[in-house]
């Protein structure tokens, strides 16, 4: 297991207002597997949690230089975090191996996602897990059409929880669905309503957990289609998803040069960026994932999943044309398998 | 932190392969850290010769990067290059620029 593998996972649960995030954590918390959660909620709703170890913060961001929002320390997350760690270092609340964020409802989960992978001391004990988001059935496609925190919300997604089925008619239930998929092509959607015993691995899953893994990079290949539907091309809003597929290995360092680049100037509006990469001189996939301006330490895989070795990475962008992307990629690998320029002698 | 030049670390840049073993492990050719940050400094290099812009790498530790009036910043990773790039051209480091990526398939 590497040392990222190790650090304590941060799960976000996200949703509009009213969408029912409290209610699915509160059915998530009662798993055996997750008895030793820590939940941070921005503000106590009409369902009450009922778990021993739960605090409340209010929410408070502090914007960085460059001004970006997504950029952003959340302050009052910051002094929760540190505190707990705090607290569990010297025995004062009981030992934790997994925190639980519950949003508000208009809240923008990426600040929380930078205060855990950016924050100097948060950054060497917490890792992000898997973004949860809770969407409502009878009032999803309308809060999508109307309010950008609903799509950013479904946008960076790792899991996406349709709830209140029961009270919405097929046809709403079948045109959220579709809106969803435009929105977020990797994130699986599941039915609130469904009873699993595996519904823990809704937090648990992601591409550094041992066990989760396998079915984590199983989303991510039914995103970016088997076969090369690579090339679908969706708006929903100005926000849209869509997949690539490279038949040549990529460079890792030109890789690396290219989406630190890309990600300085377009971070705000690349949502989500996340694939298996087929790296030159590496017979298994490397995994990407990053959120905005947030890249996580890329993992990798044991064995390819299936016979296509090729790379495949999933975008989900705002206002960005998928041809300029693809394009720009190819020719910074290009660069990467051109000879060396000669180097001028010096007098 | 460096005792030397007190700069802070963190977790490491994602683009390091140094930082995370287990992904990159089962390299095929022999592979050193010292050798990848001499491919991304040149790789790089082709990059900002469109803005005008040299980077060099210092002691394997920080990077310097020069504009052609002598102007100089250092930086510590991938990320902060793009940043002071920008700030020391006066222009935006584009990747999805047509022109740079004319540039880039001309050489």
């Amino acid at each position: 297991m590497s040392a990222y593998a190790g650090l304590i996972p941060l799960n976000i649960v996200t949703g509009f207002l009213g969408s029912g995030k409290t209610t699915l954590l509160q059915r998530l918390l009662r798993s055996p597997r997750l008895q030793r959660t820590a939940v941070l909620v921005n503000e106590f709703g009409e369902v009450g949690l009922d778990h021993r170890l739960l605090q409340s913060v209010t929410e408070s961001t502090l914007l960085l230089d460059n001004g970006c929002i997504c950029c952003a320390i959340r302050g009052d997350l910051q002094e929760a975090l540190r505190g707990l760690l705090s607290q569990r270092t010297r025995g004062e609340v009981p030992d934790f191996d997994r925190i639980v964020v519950e949003t508000s409802g208009l809240a923008d989960p990426v600040p929380i996602a930078y205060t855990v992978m950016a924050e100097p001391v948060l950054q060497h004990h917490l890792r992000l897990g898997a973004i949860v988001t809770t969407v409502d059935a009878v009032n999803g496609v309308a809060q999508l059409r109307d309010y950008p925190e609903a799509v950013k919300q479904v946008a960076v997604a790792d899991r996406l929880i349709v709830t209140k089925t029961d009270l919405a008619g097929p046809a709403d239930v079948d045109a959220l669905h579709a809106g969803l998929r435009r929105l977020n092509r990797s994130a699986p959607i599941l039915d609130a309503t469904t009873e699993s015993e595996a519904a823990d691995s809704l937090l648990t899953d992601d591409i550094y957990d041992a066990e989760g893994k396998a079915r984590e990079i199983a989303h991510w290949r039914d995103g970016a289609g088997h076969d090369g539907d690579a090339l679908v091309h969706e708006h929903a809003d100005d926000v849209h998803s869509f997949a690539l597929t490279f038949d040549a290995p990529m460079d890792w360092t030109a890789f690396g040069i290219w989406l630190s680049m890309l990600l300085n100037r377009h971070g705000e509006h690349v949502l989500r960026v996340k694939g298996l990469l087929s790296v030159d001189g590496l017979s298994t996939p490397v995994l990407i994932n990053g959120v905005q301006h947030i890249v996580h330490p890329p993992s990798h895989l044991e064995a390819w999943p299936d016979g296509d070795h090729r790379s495949r990475l999933i975008f989900i962008v705002r206002g960005l044309e998928q041809e300029r992307i693809e394009a720009s990629l190819a020719a910074f690998n290009a660069l990467a398998n051109a000879a060396a320029p000669p180097e001028r002698m010096r007098l | 932190m460096c005792s030397l030049c007190g700069i802070l670390g963190g977790r490491g840049h994602w683009a390091d392969s140094a930082t995370s073993p287990e992904a990159f492990a089962r390299r095929e050719e022999r592979h050193t850290w010292q050798r990848e940050r001499q491919t991304r400094t040149r790789l790089i290099n082709r990059v900002l010769a469109h803005y005008g812009l040299k980077l060099q790498d210092w002691s394997g530790n920080a990077y310097v990067l020069r504009g052609r009036t002598g102007q100089t910043a250092i930086v510590n990773n991938l990320s902060e290059i793009w940043a002071e790039a920008e700030r020391l051209s006066h222009k935006e480091c584009d990747p999805l620029d047509d022109g740079l990526l004319r540039e880039l398939g001309a050489r």
